[in-house]
C-alpha cells in the first residue's frame, strides 16, 4: 500500500480521510503522453474541459494550457477531440 | 425560475476543480469527467453524497480523498436517503440558528446500479418528499465497479458478465429503463439528461438543476471505455454518437413540460443528421457480437426502438418529426 | 438520593414515554418509519409537529432503511437525531447499523422489541435487538415506561459523548411496555434541555490539515465513509471498540448525574440487581419480565428462600465487571433468554453470562430458560418453578437439563 503506518490511536475515528489525491500521482500509469502542436493548437480550452483527471491546467498568466503530465493517464481523449488535431499521443 | 448564467469555455477552465486530480478511474473513463463538469456548476457552499460506485471508490480510497468539498458515503442503495437526511438537517439548524444562515447546495451522485435498480426507492422516495437537492445519474450502462454486470439500464443487445453474448442468447434481452420518464413522472420541478460531449449544456443543466427549489434530476449519459470494450480515447466521442443516433437524446422537462436541447433538435428539425445505430454500435466491443449473421437482426431490433422512442419524445416534446433514418 | 426537581407525572404508555423524551430532548430530525409497535412514537411525534411543540424537521421516509440512512447523514451534518423501530424494520436497517457505528453518529433509537419473522408475529421479544449485538450500537433495555422514558434522555448524552460517539438502542419491550399505560413522572423541559445540552462535537484533522469540528460543513470539508481497505479497516474497527469500552464509564457517569436531578436510578446504570446481597439462586434476565421476577423473589424472601435476581440493564457494552460483582455469592443461576440463537446451545444472554463467568474464581451452575418468544406471557408461577429448579439443581449439586423452554407446549 501507498501510505504510512499509522496506529488506531494516531488515525482519526470514523474513517475520515486525511490527506487530499492531489497528493497521489496517477502520471506514472500513461503509456501514452500528449504532446501539442503550438501553431496549430488555438487555445479552445476542449481539452482542458474533457481531460477525465484534469491534468490539463489553463494558465490565465501565459494564456496557454498546460499538461500536468503528473496526473495525465495518457487515455488520449484530448487528442481524439482536438478540433484542429493538434495533440499527438506520443509513446512515453 | 433560473438565473440564466452564462459563460465561457475559459471561465469553466479556470474554475478550480472541486473533484480533484488524483483519483483512480480508469484511463478515459466520461464519468470522472462528467463529475468535474458538474462540480463546475457549484455556484456556493455545497455538501455531496455519493452513492457506493466506480465514482465512490475511486475517489476516496483512505486516506486520499479527491473532494474538496464536504462529502459522505454511506451504502449503495441510498444516495437519495442520504440527500435527504442532509437536507433535513441544514433546514432545521438554520432554523435553530445552530449554523450560519445562507442557502447550501446539496448533489447526490450515482451511477445506474445505485439509481435504476438498487437505489430506485430511496431516489422515489426523496423526490417524492420534495427535498431540496440535485441528483445526477452518471450513467455507464451496466454495475461497473464490480465487474461490469447488468443494470436496468444496460441497453437492448449489450453484453454484460450476467447477460453475456454466448451462443444462444445475445446479451441483455431486456430494453433500458426510461429512468428519467419515471422521474418526470414523479411531477418534480426539474428533469434534464446530459452528455458531456456536449459540455455547456450539461453545465447549465446542472446549475439549474441546483436553482430548482426542490429535487432535480439530471441523467447524464457516461461512456466506460473498460464496460464498453471501447477505446479510452473515445469515450467523449462515443456520448456524442449517442445523441447524433439519437439512442441517447438531450431534452429537459420543466415542471413536466418536455423540451428538446438544441443538439437533439437539430435532429429533430433536419431528420436526415440523423445517424444509423450501427455507426454507435460498432465501435463498441460490447456488441460485437451483433455484426454476426446469427445475431444481426438484434440491431434492426435496436434501430426499430431508438425510433420508437425517438418519435415518443417528439411527440412529447410537440414535435411530430417521422423518425427516418439513412 | 434527594429528587431536586419537582416533577410531574403523565399517564403515558411506553411509545408516548418516548416520544415525550425525544421531544423534550430538542432534536433536531426525526427521520422514520412506522412499524408495530412502535407506530405510537412517530404518530405522538408528529402530532408534536404539527402542533409547533417541537422545532424538528421530521422525514417520513419511504423505508427503515432510509430512515437509517437519512439518520446518520444528518448525524453527520450536524443534527441530534432520533428514530424508532422494532423487528422487521431493525432487520430493514441491518446494513445501516454498521454504517451509524462505523460512521461514529450518535444517533438514538428506540426500539419497540418484537420478534422477527417467520412466520409473522407483531408481539413482544428480544429477537430483533439481538440480532444486532455486534452492529457496534450501545444497547440498553428498559423494564418500564418509566426506565424508557429517562434512558432515551440519557442516551443522548451518552450517545454525542466526544469519547463516545456511538449510537444507542433503548429497547422498550413490545406491547407490554409500549402500549401499556403507566404513571411516568417527567422532568421540565428546561431541565432536560439543560442535561442534555447543545450538540458538541469533537475536533478532527481532515485532508486539508485543518483541526475542525467532526461534522459537514461547507468552510471546512471533511470526507466521512471512505473505502478503507486491508490497510486500515482493521484500525477503524479497534477505534470502535475502545470507544464501547469507555461508554462503561460513561454510560454509569450520565446515569448517576440524571439520578441527581430526576431521583431516580436503575442500579448502576449498567446492571440493576434486586436482593443479591445474600442471594444463593438468581434469576437474570432484561426488560419488563424483571417487574415479574421482582413480585416472585418477594413472594419468596417473605419464605425465607435467599432467592435474588440481576437485571441487566446495559446488555453492550457487556458490564463484565458489574456481573461478577453481582453474583459473587449465588450459587445457581438462571439465565432468561426472550431470543433464540439456534444452533448456538442456548439463547444469546445465557452465552454471554457464561463468558463473563468464566474467569471468576467462583462457577456457579449456569443454565438457561428461553421465554416468552413472539409475546407469549410468563407468569408469576412459572417463574416460581425456575426458582424451585435452582433449588434442586443446588440440592443434587447437578444439572440434568442446561437448557429449558418455558411454557413451550412440548
Amino acid at each position: 500500500m501507498t501510505t504510512q503506518e499509522r496506529g488506531w490511536k494516531e488515525i482519526p475515528p470514523a474513517g475520515v480521510c486525511w490527506k487530499p489525491s492531489t497528493e497521489y500521482l496517477t502520471g506514472d500509469w500513461k503509456t501514452y503522453k500528449p504532446v501539442r502542436d503550438l501553431e496549430k493548437c488555438t487555445r479552445c480550452l476542449l481539452c482542458v474541459i474533457f481531460c477525465p483527471d484534469g491534468a490539463i491546467h489553463w494558465k490565465a498568466e501565459e494564456e496557454d494550457i498546460e499538461f500536468d503530465y503528473d496526473f495525465c493517464k495518457g487515455c488520449g481523449i484530448c487528442a481524439n477531440e482536438c478540433p484542429t488535431n493538434a495533440i499527438e499521443m506520443k509513446l512515453e | 425560475m433560473f438565473s440564466e448564467w452564462r459563460f465561457t469555455a475559459k471561465d469553466i477552465a479556470q474554475k478550480p476543480d472541486l473533484f480533484t486530480s488524483g483519483h483512480r478511474a480508469c484511463a478515459g473513463c466520461a464519468p470522472a469527467t462528467v463529475l468535474r463538469l458538474v462540480m463546475k456548476a457549484v455556484r456556493g457552499p455545497t455538501i455531496v453524497t455519493n452513492a457506493t460506485g466506480c465514482m465512490e471508490v475511486v475517489s476516496t480510497i483512505y486516506p486520499y480523498t479527491s473532494w474538496a468539498i464536504p462529502w459522505i458515503h454511506t451504502a449503495f442503495e441510498n444516495a437519495g436517503a442520504n440527500a435527504s437526511g442532509i437536507e433535513a438537517a441544514i433546514k432545521v439548524l438554520q432554523k435553530k440558528g445552530r449554523i450560519k444562515d445562507g442557502q447550501i447546495d446539496v448533489i447526490a451522485f450515482a451511477g445506474d446500479g445505485g439509481t435504476y435498480d438498487i437505489g430506485i426507492q430511496a431516489l422515489s422516495g426523496a423526490v417524492e418528499r420534495g427535498h431540496d437537492f440535485l441528483y445526477v445519474l452518471y450513467d455507464n450502462e451496466a454495475y461497473m465497479n464490480t465487474g461490469i454486470q447488468r443494470s436496468g439500464g444496460t441497453p437492448l443487445g449489450a453484453a454484460t458478465t450476467t447477460s453475456p453474448a454466448g451462443t444462444v442468447i445475445p446479451g441483455k434481452l431486456q430494453y433500458k429503463k426510461p429512468i428519467a420518464d419515471i422521474m418526470v413522472a414523479h411531477e418534480m420541478p426539474y428533469v434534464a439528461t446530459a452528455s458531456p460531449h456536449y459540455w455547456r449544456d450539461l453545465i447549465t443543466k446542472a446549475r439549474k438543476g441546483i436553482e430548482v427549489n426542490g429535487p432535480a434530476f439530471l441523467h447524464v449519459f457516461a461512456p466506460c471505455p473498460r464496460g464498453w470494450r471501447s477505446d479510452p480515447s473515445k469515450s467523449i466521442e462515443l456520448s456524442r454518437l449517442a445523441v447524433e443516433t439519437c439512442i441517447f437524446p438531450l431534452w429537459e422537462a420543466i415542471n413536466g413540460e418536455y423540451q428538446l436541447s438544441a443538439p437533439s433538435k437539430v435532429m429533430a428539425l433536419s431528420p436526415q443528421k440523423k445517424k444509423p445505430v450501427k455507426e454507435y454500435l460498432q465501435v463498441q466491443g460490447r456488441f460485437r457480437h451483433l455484426f454476426t449473421p446469427k445475431f444481426e437482426k438484434m440491431l434492426e431490433e435496436i434501430q426499430r426502438l431508438t425510433d420508437e422512442r425517438w418519435d415518443r419524445l417528439l411527440k412529447r416534446c410537440g414535435l411530430t418529426q417521422p423518425a427516418k433514418t439513412a | 438520593m434527594k429528587s431536586v426537581v419537582k416533577q410531574e407525572f403523565l399517564a403515558l404508555n411506553g411509545d408516548e414515554a418516548v416520544a415525550y423524551a425525544a421531544k423534550q430532548a430538542d432534536v433536531d430530525v426525526v427521520a422514520a418509519y412506522p412499524v408495530t409497535p412502535q407506530t405510537i412514537i412517530v404518530e405522538k411525534f408528529s402530532e408534536y409537529v404539527a402542533n409547533g411543540e417541537v422545532e424538528t424537521e421530521f422525514v417520513c421516509t419511504e423505508s427503515e432503511h432510509s430512515a437509517m440512512t437519512a439518520c446518520i447523514t444528518a448525524s453527520a451534518t450536524g443534527a441530534r437525531t432520533f428514530t424508532a423501530t422494532a423487528a422487521p424494520g431493525l432487520a430493514l436497517m441491518h446494513e445501516m447499523l454498521f454504517v451509524a457505528s462505523g460512521c461514529r453518529a450518535p444517533v438514538v433509537m428506540a426500539v419497540a422489541n418484537r420478534a422477527l419473522s417467520a412466520p409473522i408475529n407483531i408481539h413482544g421479544d428480544h429477537s430483533d435487538t439481538m440480532a444486532e449485538r455486534d452492529s457496534g450500537w450501545i444497547q440498553i433495555y428498559a423494564e418500564n415506561a418509566q426506565e424508557a422514558y429517562d434512558s432515551i434522555i440519557q442516551a443522548f448524552k451518552i450517545a454525542e459523548n466526544p469519547k463516545i460517539l456511538l449510537p444507542v438502542i433503548v429497547g422498550l419491550d413490545g406491547f407490554t411496555l409500549s402500549h401499556t399505560l403507566e404513571n411516568v413522572q417527567v422532568l421540565p423541559g428546561d431541565v432536560i434541555k439543560k442535561f442534555v445540552g447543545t450538540r458538541q462535537f469533537p475536533f478532527i484533522t481532515g485532508h486539508e490539515g485543518k483541526t475542525v469540528s467532526f461534522k459537514l460543513d461547507p468552510e471546512n470539508p471533511l470526507t466521512i465513509g471512505p473505502l478503507a481497505l486491508q490497510d486500515y479497516y482493521f484500525e477503524f474497527k479497534r477505534q470502535q471498540e475502545d470507544a464501547m469500552k469507555n461508554a462503561l464509564k460513561t454510560i454509569r457517569q450520565v446515569h448517576d448525574e440524571y439520578a441527581q436531578i430526576s431521583g431516580r436510578n436503575y442500579g448502576d446504570g449498567l446492571v440493576d440487581p434486586y436482593y443479591l446481597e445474600d442471594a444463593e439462586m438468581a434469576i437474570i434476565c432484561l426488560g419488563s419480565t424483571a417487574g415479574t421476577v421482582k413480585t416472585v423473589v418477594n413472594n419468596l424472601r417473605a419464605e425465607g428462600v435467599k432467592a435474588g435476581m440481576l437485571r441487566i440493564r446495559t446488555f453492550r457494552p457487556l458490564p463484565v465487571e458489574g456481573i461478577l460483582k453481582a453474583l459473587e455469592k449465588v450459587k445457581a443461576v438462571a439465565v432468561m433468554d426472550r431470543c433464540m440463537s439456534f444452533g448456538g446451545c442456548g439463547g444469546p444472554v445465557f452465552h454471554e453470562i457464561r463468558h463473563a463467568l468464566y474467569d471468576a474464581l467462583a462457577h456457579p451452575y449456569v443454565v438457561n430458560y428461553i421465554y416468552g418468544l413472539g409475546g407469549r406471557d410468563t407468569s408469576p408461577s412459572q417463574i416460581r418453578e425456575i426458582y424451585k429448579d435452582l433449588q434442586r439443581i443446588l440440592q443434587a449439586q447437578r444439572v440434568e437439563d442446561p437448557i429449558k423452554y418455558v411454557g413451550l407446549r412440548e
